[in-house]
């Protein structure tokens, strides 16, 4: 009961729910700067392909120096959208990702951007308490370009009725 | 691994891993603060009944057996003195579902699936191959799946 209390009233009324989300919306994801030891590290436990190891790794052509890997962009993602608005919202989960693409390498000190659109809203049939929102997710680099995309499915809380 | 060696309808186990509490904490707290992945008391009122692990660590750890799967699929393919070069880079995914939650001590086992496979129309010398993976944990239950796109060289030809 401490937790639901907490859950309900403390935190309730200030958390981003279901119901504040319309589509169209824009929600802006802060900067993140990706640093070349993180690169390695990650890479080294979760994708250790030479190019996301080794600035001297053989250049082919589709891959030259030194690249984060494509999961790392996405928990770097993750952290950016965390910090943006999820951390202050009664988000459940997600079941998952329908579409991603990698469209260019992130390289050390690249600043990387974001936003969020909404581009549905559906409360959920089985679960009244629930809604799905549907963002589609853009993360682009200092200079403008585009990074990565997804679509992507959330679930949050409904506000009490 | 080059393309041509690579049989579409193959499977391929790629590995399994345990989850630690530890290592769930400490990606989810790097990348993925939610209450669910680093706050016990917190986890065990929510949605996901528990403390588990963020869905990109999943992710990451099936990249990890993947990667290292066909790692020493190209090392055995060099010692036998056959083309080898390692994968190239990956042009994204679909339908990735995070079917159940992964706790603490989950032994998860991922296959690879190889679903489908075309030369680029862009990138001469290049073709794409699909791969559909699935991690099931140790009661048999489906928690991860997803199918991932990668461009693998083509046999040089002249």
């Amino acid at each position: 009961m401490i937790g639901l209390q907490r859950g309900a009233t403390t935190l309730g009324m200030t958390r981003r729910h279901f119901e504040d989300f319309a589509v169209g919306d824009v929600l802006p994801l802060p900067e993140r700067r990706v640093e070349r030891a993180d690169i390695i590290a990650f890479a080294a436990e979760f994708d250790p392909q030479p190019y996301h190891l080794d600035e001297r790794a053989p250049a082919t052509d589709l891959t030259a120096g030194l690249s984060a890997s494509g999961w790392h962009i996405c928990a770097v993602f993750m952290r950016m959208l965390c910090d943006g608005f999820l951390l202050e919202s009664t988000c459940m989960g997600s079941p998952g990702i329908e579409t991603l693409k990698w469209r260019r390498p992130v390289r050390p000190g690249d600043r990387l951007k974001g936003t969020s659109t909404v581009v549905e809203t559906r409360p959920s049939k089985s679960r009244p308490e629930i809604g799905i929102i549907r963002f589609r997710h853009e993360v682009t680099n200092q200079t403008g370009e585009m990074v990565m995309w997804m679509e992507n499915p959330v679930m949050f809380e409904r506000r009490a009725r | 691994m080059i393309y041509e060696e690579i049989v579409v309808g193959s499977t391929h186990e790629l590995g399994a891993h345990t989850f630690t509490r530890e290592e769930i904490k400490r990606f989810a707290t790097l990348y993925d603060p939610q209450r669910f992945h680093v706050d016990e008391e917190a986890a065990e009122a929510s949605l996901l009944g528990g403390l588990c692990a963020s869905g990109w660590h999943t992710a990451s750890v099936m990249m990890s057996l993947f990667s290292r799967y066909f790692a020493r699929q190209i090392e055995r393919a060099a010692a036998s003195g056959r083309q080898a070069p390692p994968l190239g880079p990956s042009p994204g995914f679909d339908n990735l579902r995070w079917l159940k939650p992964v706790y603490p001590d989950d032994t998860i086992a991922f296959t690879g699936r190889i679903a489908a496979k075309r030369e680029s129309g862009s990138r001469p010398g290049w073709g794409i191959v699909s791969i559909e993976t699935l991690g099931t944990n140790q009661a048999g239950e489906p928690v991860f799946t997803h199918t991932g796109h990668v461009f693998v060289a083509m046999a040089k030809t002249g």
